[in-house]
């Protein structure tokens, strides 16, 4: 079981370095904040999947909520200024 | 009979779909990065991030919510999962909001 969840682990982190190439070479400004985006979604599921692995999920969990709200600040934080400033790409 | 009992004896059918929910999960989480490598601009590619990717965070996380079994550390996974369903739809719309309205034009057929 506990093999299982490192595959689960591993597959995701590949995946988080799909959307690290669309940060990086991202045509726009927006395609990185939309790729940052993705990659705090993958690292809320990484916490929680590396909790279960180490069998501490009530404390991994109270992390990842952190970690979502500390996105949504930083996102719309990023997008509001972006939309004030007009002609950002 | 206590609940903690209970889920013992449960978890011969919990932990199997516990696997496939999770393994449902991950083929979601591999379409939206199929989609962000290779849809045209922002407006298409923001499909790929807010809704596939939802959609392979509801499995993923209610997959690794069963496999804990009847207790706390269920109800604080669903939490966060209900944060990640408010949370993800309003980044998306406020990032894709200010790509419109600083004159990025969608991508049509005629461009390909």
């Amino acid at each position: 079981m506990n093999s299982f969840f490192l595959f689960v682990l591993m597959t995701i982190a590949l995946l988080i370095a799909v959307y690290l190439y669309r940060v990086l070479r991202g045509p726009t400004v927006f395609d990185r904040v939309l790729g940052l985006n993705g990659i705090s979604t993958k690292a809320i599921i990484l916490l929680v999947a590396i909790g279960t692995v180490y069998e501490r999920v009530d404390m991994f969990v109270d992390i990842s909520t952190g970690y979502a709200l500390l996105n949504l600040v930083g996102s719309l934080a990023i997008a509001k200024y972006l939309e004030e400033r007009g002609e950002a790409f | 009979m206590s609940l903690s009992e209970l889920s013992e004896a449960a978890r011969w059918v919990t932990t199997p779909v516990s696997i496939g929910l999770i393994l449902v999960g991950l083929f979601f989480l591999f379409a939206a990065a199929v989609g962000v490598l290779r849809l045209p601009d922002v407006f298409t590619r923001s499909h790929a991030v807010s809704l596939t990717d939802s959609l392979g965070a509801l499995f993923l996380l209610g997959g690794l919510a069963l496999y804990q079994g009847f207790s706390t550390n269920l109800v604080k996974i669903l939490i966060v999962l209900v944060l990640l369903y408010l949370l993800n739809p309003v980044i998306a719309h406020a990032t894709v909001r200010a790509a419109l309205r600083s004159g990025l034009k969608p991508w049509t057929r005629e461009d390909a």
